[in-house]
């Protein structure tokens, strides 16, 4: 979609000049004002810019922090404390980053399921998404580091289970670990380059973050139809102004569920354990990641069998390699859904089976994340184990089946037969949320 | 499809269910054995504002009941100005208690009166001490109680909770448990207590805390003449380690509401403006 050339035409003489040396306003022209967007995008495809906009909120609010912030075991608990009652909003600047983590998971899983929906990650866009599970993947590693540095009892205990996963790992296990943490077990050591790494991972974040981007306006978005632009007068308009008005009102309703808890409920999403500082020789009863981990938490604790050679008692994998074996899976197989599903439609909007199996995919996911929460016991562990296989073979079993044995519906030839026979259609039929 | 949907609603639904009813046998076997009472806060909702005359209530109940076995070391003698005492009167009460200073020019530690600046002494001269006092375990800090001890509130109650705004979990637990002491014998057998447990069902961590029960009616007597019943100095006390947790609750909520107002009217605006947008698309 991108293909055309620039129309962008500097309007005085400075960007003339400009243009001819570092062509930056013609970058951001062709970016986010002449850039192509298909002219039937709904409300789920705002949550790009609102995570963008997130990315930027937790980076502020993040230095504003790390100025008044000590990375130390002796003082971390306090220097929060201190943020907390004496910096000046010092209370605004960590409510705001601490619930803007939530809710950079809640745009985020949004985010994921609309593509997974939409078969956004359908050739040519395989990278684009690709490039997203990589952003996940260092969302995930930022966020559970940064849970680290209240340095409560939760931080310190999540720590602790956490980077025991890598203790798993045959052989080499223990030293991964003990490189990982600086020391025997998690410590001053530990809570120092999870501060380092913290600030530097949102950087690292903000990368890939330009290369999807960039990925996106080659291959261009897709859009409900699931089919590509073909005439890009007919199909598509400016996203200037039409995107960054639709944008700008998600970004806003967006902030006002965020203010909600912000203001309102600033610990539901907390632990009350993390306002007790950490101690080492006190186990908390339960521990339990943030939210957005139960899920993959789930997953962990729901191996709980070794997996043996038959009839002989050798151990290849035992239960806990298999749980973090588990975890990681559940993750990377994302990076190879462009290959799993075998449909040659993109939108799930003209899949009928799919829709439902879509739909139990998120059940599953949800399903997951109560029993995370849950101690692993009884028939939590068994239900984690059904909803965990599930999980997987909705990817190795369900998506590459559906393609061979599913009847789509007729895939209009375009956009413009689409949305122009009768406007309205497509946001009904993609999902519960009114046409945009 | 709409069958193949509704059938699939039906059946998540009984999955649901079918978790949701698993849920309190589960809980039945945890602790507290009982939910906490919930009060009527004046700080509760969008809205709640401190009570000066509770908040400071509930300091002299702090200062004579509870600071005899608990610090509260992140409170210092300024942030009582925070609760209606003025600069003159928080400077008076610092002046009773006596803070470790130095060293001095010849390099030693004296005692002098505390200031507005230091921290409210703890009881202990470290934490060894406090454990070695009380049977191996340090009673826990007040300061960030109100945020630290907060009983899970179980599947749907939490949903609704963010729309109800409910979150004194905090301050109705330390409310239950100081009224909710009972008779041993009232202790249902199963759980094995000794004759000289201090069984409380609103606690925690256990059927029974190590804390014997800290005060009865008229533990304290209050300035403002308040009757000073168990009911009234545990409402007190919970609401002044609330502000302890928390000083800038009622700033947070203050803010928050202006904050909302300009984002529901921003949001307004833009939606005009987005329709005005779209309706240019419409035409062609």
């Amino acid at each position: 979609m991108s293909g055309g050339h620039s129309e962008y035409v500097p309007s005085n003489g400075f960007t003339k000049w400009l243009d001819s040396r570092l062509p930056l306003p013609r970058l951001v022209y062709d970016s986010f004002i002449a850039y192509p967007v298909p002219r039937n995008l709904n409300g789920w495809y705002t949550f790009g810019a609102i995570l963008m906009v997130m990315l930027i909120v937790q980076i502020i609010t993040g230095v504003v922090l790390a100025m008044h912030y000590a990375a130390s075991t002796g003082l971390a608990f306090n220097s929060v404390e201190h943020i907390m009652r004496d910096v000046n909003y010092g209370w605004l600047m960590r409510r705001i980053h601490a619930n803007g983590a939530s809710m950079f998971f809640v745009a985020v899983f949004i985010h994921i399921f609309r593509g997974m929906y939409y078969g956004s990650y359908k050739a040519p866009r395989e990278v684009l998404w690709i490039l997203g599970v990589l952003i996940l993947l260092l969302m995930m590693a930022t966020a559970f580091m940064g849970y680290v540095l209240p340095w409560g009892q939760m931080s310190f205990w999540g720590a602790t289970v956490i980077t025991g996963f890598f203790s798993a790992i045959p052989l080499v296990g223990e030293g991964v670990q003990q490189w990982l943490l600086g020391g025997f077990a998690v410590d001053n050591a530990t809570l120092n380059r999870f501060f380092s790494l913290h600030y530097l991972l949102p950087f690292m974040i903000l990368g890939v973050v330009i290369l999807h981007v960039w990925a996106l306006h080659v291959t261009g978005q897709t859009n409900p139809t699931g089919v590509e632009v073909k005439n890009m007068k007919k199909e598509t308009v400016p996203f200037t102004p039409f995107a960054t008005i639709k944008d700008a009102l998600a970004i806003v309703l967006f902030m006002i569920v965020f203010a909600w808890f912000v203001f309102y409920l600033p610990d539901f999403l907390g632990h009350p354990d993390n306002y007790i500082p950490a101690d080492p020789l006190k186990t908390p009863a339960h521990i339990v990641p943030e939210w957005y981990f139960l899920p993959f938490y789930a997953i962990l604790r729901a191996v709980t069998f070794n997996i043996s050679v038959p009839f002989t008692d050798i151990v290849l994998i035992d239960s806990k390699l298999g749980g973090v074996i588990a975890m990681f899976a559940s993750i990377a197989i994302l990076l190879f859904l462009p290959w799993l599903d075998t449909s040659k439609v993109r939108s799930g909007a003209y899949r009928p089976m799919f829709k439902f199996f879509f739909w139990l995919f998120v059940v599953t996911c949800v399903a997951l994340g109560y029993l995370g929460s849950r101690p692993a016991e009884g028939i939590y562990t068994v239900m984690s184990q059904i909803f965990t296989a599930y999980y997987f073979a909705h990817f190795i079993v369900v998506l590459p089946m559906l393609g061979r044995i599913e009847k789509p519906k007729q895939v209009p030839p375009s956009i413009a037969d689409a949305v122009l026979s009768d406007e309205g259609k497509m946001g009904r039929a993609g999902a519960a949320q009114p046409a945009e | 499809m709409k069958k193949l949907i509704s059938k699939f609603a039906a059946v998540s639904m009984a999955g649901l269910i079918a978790v949701a009813s698993a849920a309190p046998a589960i809980a039945a076997s945890g602790y507290p054995l009982n939910k906490p009472r919930e009060v009527d806060w004046s700080f509760a909702g969008p809205f709640g504002k401190w009570d000066y005359g509770q908040l400071q209530r509930g300091f002299k109940v702090y200062q004579e009941v509870c600071a005899a076995c608990h610090s509260m070391d992140l409170i210092a003698f300024r942030n009582l100005t925070e609760i209606g005492f003025s600069e003159a009167e928080a400077k008076a009460i610092a002046a009773e208690y006596e803070v470790e200073d130095g060293p001095n020019a010849d390099g030693e530690m004296f005692d002098r009166p505390a200031v507005l600046t230091d921290r409210i002494p703890g009881p202990y001269a470290n934490d060894a001490e406090g454990a070695a006092l009380n049977n191996g375990a340090l009673p826990p800090d007040f300061s960030l109680l109100a945020k630290a001890r907060a009983p899970e509130r179980g599947f749907p109650t939490f949903v609704f909770d963010v729309f109800t705004l409910y979150a004194e979990n905090g301050p109705d637990y330390i409310y239950s448990l100081l009224t909710g002491y009972k008779d041993v014998e009232e202790a249902p057998a199963e759980l094995g207590l000794d004759e000289d447990a201090h069984y409380n069902p609103y606690f925690i961590a256990g059927p029974a805390l190590a804390m014997a029960q800290p005060m009865d009616d008229d533990a304290v007597e209050y300035d403002d003449g308040t009757p000073a019943t168990l009911d009234q100095m545990s409402k007190d006390v919970s609401a002044f380690m609330m502000w302890a947790a928390e000083p800038t609750l009622v700033e947070r909520k203050s803010l928050g509401f202006r904050v909302l107002v300009f984002l529901v009217l921003f949001a307004g605006l833009l939606y005009l403006t987005k329709k005005q947008v779209f309706t240019a698309l419409k035409k062609d």
